[in-house]
């Protein structure tokens, strides 16, 4: 579904992928791990070109994601953010809305429809009016996922969803993504939740100074990592 | 006695060289700078104009310097080799417009404006109005662009990534966010502005000091006109800031929803 090609980006110099490929087939769960300013987060976010790379191609079904057509591709590719963004003006139901009815992909009425469906479904749905601030961190970070879902992504991108948590949220955004991934999402993580990696990923790729350095099933990376900067970055964090 | 029977006794007393005591002297000059012919009329008039000219020029401004932003702001969110070059032709006119504004005193503008553009022209307070206005864009402009500079660029990502086009997450997310910081600034700018009217007297714009200056030149007295002058402009200052404060808080009350 997804295939990144050779991928590189350097800002001013300073490589921050140096040539990563990867391919995420239909219902993948990928989760990308490795230690911080590795490049996991720009390389998520070349797949959608909010970073652009300087060097690479990424293929989504089979065709070249450009600039040209980057709208209606980052439409196919949902993004959730570590820091949420939410947009903080608008109601939590128009936050889903916003996008479906803008892109006139569902009327009003459709798209409320649908966002209360996905607002019960992460058991939300009397914050529907709420704004955003009178929320907590968990709260936002299901409701962003919701948004997300709202446009029928056919692949979720995570980065670093949980990473700006309090430690008692992790769970339920966390719970919600397990859920996703077992319905046959086709997902790509960037964590540093070893143990739902472990749990959840069809797949786990090590990432080092922009490089993949390992991938294999979960069992065997965390189990009998091969690589001796994998070796050492588990030894820390399990 | 009424007043002005009184104003005549008192002048009378003066002209023919009799010593007037503080207060009677006090009591003929304000009742010449304010009452005598009716001529608080002149200061309502001039007050309706400064407030006439304030408000388009204030208009004005926020059209040119919201104009000005969003070409400078989405010129500058471009990426590094994806320079649209019509867009980097308006940013130039944007940033000359806004050096050669900001960097020449206003009364210089004025004059300009009223002498060499529009030399032909007699609707000084009109010339007045658009000359603050496009004075007050430069400004705005700056302040407008802070806002929106101010804005989360996470924001834009999340809209981005959503499939919303670039014009409409600026629209429906960034905007809505940014024009609530700007307010009180611009609310300060627009106080500025209602002062800087006084400028206009140079050119012949027919607001408040100039009725000010007609009084002054009838009467060959000068304290009381320009001192109720102050007055006025002092209180109208106070009625904005008040009423800007207010808005402030209905706005920081939306915080807290």
């Amino acid at each position: 579904m997804i295939v990144a090609e050779n991928l590189q980006k350097s800002y001013e110099g300073l490589d921050v992928l140096r040539g990563v490929s990867l391919t995420v087939n239909k219902g993948d769960v990928v989760c990308l791990v490795g230690p911080s300013g590795c490049g996991k987060s720009t390389f998520l976010r070349c797949l959608t070109r909010l970073e652009e790379p300087t060097g690479g191609k990424v293929y989504l079904d089979g065709v070249e994601v450009t600039e040209k057509d980057i709208d209606k591709t980052r439409a196919k590719m949902g993004m959730v953010f570590q820091h949420f963004n939410l947009f903080p003006h608008l109601t939590v139901k128009r936050n889903i809305t916003l996008a479906p009815t803008r892109l006139h992909r569902m009327t009003k009425d459709q798209a409320d429809k649908r966002a209360m469906e996905l607002l019960e479904r992460i058991g939300l749905a009397d914050k529907a009016d709420a704004y955003p601030s009178s929320l907590s961190g968990g709260q936002k970070q299901r409701i962003a996922i919701a948004r997300a879902l709202a446009m029928d992504p056919e692949v979720l991108l995570f980065d670093e969803p949980t990473s700006a948590l309090d430690p008692e949220m992790v769970g339920e955004v966390l719970d919600l993504m397990r859920d996703l991934a077992h319905e046959g999402m086709t997902m790509a993580v960037v964590t540093h939740e070893m143990g739902f990696a472990r749990e959840v990923a069809s797949r786990v790729i090590f990432m080092d100074s922009g490089k993949i350095l390992e991938e294999n099933s979960p069992s065997e990376l965390f189990d009998h990592p091969q690589n001796p900067r994998t070796q050492l970055f588990l030894s820390k964090v399990l | 006695m009424d007043l002005a029977a009184q104003f005549e006794a008192l002048s009378e007393l003066a002209r023919s060289g009799g010593e007037l005591t503080f207060w009677q002297d006090f009591f003929v000059k304000f009742y010449q700078a304010f009452i005598e012919s009716d001529r608080w009329l002149q200061y309502l008039e001039g007050v309706g104009t400064t407030l006439v000219v304030t408000a388009a020029a204030l208009a004005l401004g926020v059209i040119l310097g919201s104009v000005v932003a969003l070409v400078r702001v989405t010129h500058d969110q471009q990426r590094v080799g994806h320079k649209n070059p019509v867009l980097g032709f308006f940013n130039l006119i944007c940033k000359v417009y806004s050096t050669v504004i900001r960097g020449t005193p206003m009364m210089v503008q004025l004059l300009i404006m009223s002498m060499v553009v529009f030399a032909s022209s007699r609707d000084f307070t009109l010339i007045g109005a658009l000359s603050l206005g496009i004075n007050s864009g430069a400004y705005v402009s700056e302040i407008i662009r802070g806002g929106l500079m101010a804005v989360d660029p996470g924001q834009m990502e999340a809209g981005r990534s959503l499939g919303l086009n670039y014009t409409t997450t600026m629209f429906l997310v960034v905007v809505p966010q940014a024009i609530k910081s700007v307010l009180p600034s611009l609310g300060n700018e627009f106080i500025i502005l209602l002062k800087d009217t006084s400028l206009i007297t140079v050119i012949g714009g027919k607001e408040l000091l100039y009725a000010a200056q007609g009084v002054m030149n009838r009467t060959y007295e000068a304290m009381f006109p320009l001192l109720g002058t102050a007055a006025i402009y002092l209180v109208l200052v106070m009625i904005f800031t008040w009423l800007l404060g207010k808005l402030e808080r209905r706005l920081r009350q939306s915080d807290r929803r």
